[in-house]
């Protein structure tokens, strides 16, 4: 393994001489945040070599009016809400999910399926799961609105919030203040779009794309490749996650997307709207659409905070930099959802990088 | 939130599937990977197995969360 580190650093190392000034690398997933920080990548790397967090974490890119819409619904004594345990501690208007689960109709959940079988069981309740998440997680929605629809589940119904990353990549490379390099891709959401979908951002952007799996080896291996390619003047798509990731992905759960949800201009936090990024149910599962259903809105609303999360997630600015962070703004009383998120880049900063009292 | 499991079948019928992941056996959904059969490993994320995974990566995947429980456990007990 050491052998394996000292062949990396030499690459990376490398890569820092011919370029001759910083290198931004950016991570566009969460679980590669967080297993960064955790396994102390950061500080063998080259004092030039520098990794971004973007906007990886589904909770963190969650906009804020979609976290209010959640809100409104859990205040309906008709309605159950459904949610992964990611997100019930962000805090929206009047508060968060957490503190609604003391009326007893917010349920954590696993999966979708759970979601679906809580509407199954309860047939005098309207269930609302809150379908958040990227390409890994969009396919499990998916198989539920399919099922409902199949078996007259009419009680049931989703907050499409997915997004899909290759949309939210092109949009950070469009803003002229961007330092990316390259990027190091996530290795789940690949698993189901395949890494050939990468080939725009590497092709037409120029920009390094390589898959990794979330062990410390993975990673740091990955890097090493970006940085190979880049000292070669060399932008290409590659996988270090052979074991997982194939070039097409998963074929079947990209029909189960397709077939049940359309893409849609949506919102993102900190990068606003972004055309054809995220998932809407298509017309003829427009009933399960809990949007339309209760009539929620989905407009942006001003963030009265001070917040700065857009720009963390933007790569533009590290969280110490955020005047709330530390001071207002810990994992015990989060301001934004990048302290919130476990897989949060302020998170992970507040966690790893804080410096300890004595 | 993208964070998954490898885990092998030792239950199938249909799409519904018990799998098991160091010792700890729970429901699984395989929908999403129609060809699989008993005793294949895959990675199961948010309920579904998204994946199938050899091995080796498995048993890396699950050598890291033991080292993590661990590490926790020490943790704990340091801590009082």
């Amino acid at each position: 393994m050491l052998e394996q580190i000292l062949k990396a650093q030499k690459q990376m190392d490398a890569a820092c001489k011919a370029i001759g000034r910083q290198i931004n690398i950016m991570e566009v997933c969460g679980t590669h945040t967080v297993a960064i920080f955790r396994n102390g990548i950061r500080p063998i790397l080259p004092a030039k070599l520098k990794l971004l967090s973007g906007p990886g974490c589904p909770v963190c890119v969650t906009d804020q009016s979609y976290i209010d819409a959640v809100l409104e619904v859990a205040q309906r004594s008709d309605c159950i809400v459904a949610t992964y345990g990611d997100m019930i501690r962000v805090p929206g208007k009047g508060g968060s999910l957490e503190t609604r689960q003391f009326s007893g109709n917010v349920n954590v959940v696993l999966s979708s399926e759970d979601a679906l079988r809580l509407a199954k069981e309860n047939p005098d309740k309207q269930v609302v799961f809150v379908a958040v998440g990227f390409e890994t997680t969009a396919p499990a929605t998916a198989v539920v609105v399919k099922e409902a629809a199949e078996k007259s589940i009419n009680n049931f119904s989703i907050l499409s919030g997915h997004k899909l990353v290759i949309p939210a990549m092109k949009a950070l490379l469009s803003d002229e203040r961007n330092k990316i390099d390259a990027f190091l891709c996530p290795g789940h959401v690949s698993a189901i779009t395949g890494y050939g979908v990468f080939t725009v951002i590497a092709e037409q952007y120029k920009r390094p794309c390589v898959v990794a799996g979330f062990e410390p080896m993975q990673i740091i291996e990955g890097l090493a490749e970006i940085c190979s390619m880049l000292s070669r003047n060399q932008s290409a798509v590659k996988s270090v996650y052979s074991a997982v990731v194939t070039k097409e992905g998963n074929t079947t759960a990209q029909k189960m997307i397709a077939e049940c949800f359309e893409p849609a201009d949506g919102y993102w936090r900190g990068l606003g709207k972004i055309p054809a990024s995220t998932l809407k149910l298509r017309p003829e599962y427009s009933k399960f659409d809990a949007f339309k259903k209760f009539g929620l809105s989905k407009e942006p609303v001003e963030n009265k905070t001070g917040c700065r999360c857009g720009e963390v997630l933007c790569g533009l600015i590290t969280p110490p930099e955020c005047h709330l962070y530390g001071r207002i703004c810990t994992t015990q009383t989060p301001v934004g959802p990048c302290m919130v998120s476990s897989e949060g880049t302020c998170a992970a900063y507040y966690k790893y990088q804080r410096p300890r009292r004595k | 939130m993208c964070l998954a499991i490898p885990a092998r079948i030792v239950e199938l019928e249909g799409d519904s599937a018990v799998v098991d992941a160091m010792g700890n056996h729970f429901h699984a959904r395989t929908t999403l990977l129609p060809n699989v059969k008993l005793g294949d490993l895959v990675l199961v994320h948010a309920g579904f197995a998204i994946s199938k995974v050899d091995e080796e990566e498995a048993k890396k995947t699950w050598q890291l969360i033991a080292e993590i429980d661990e590490f926790r456990n020490t943790q704990n007990k340091v801590s009082g």
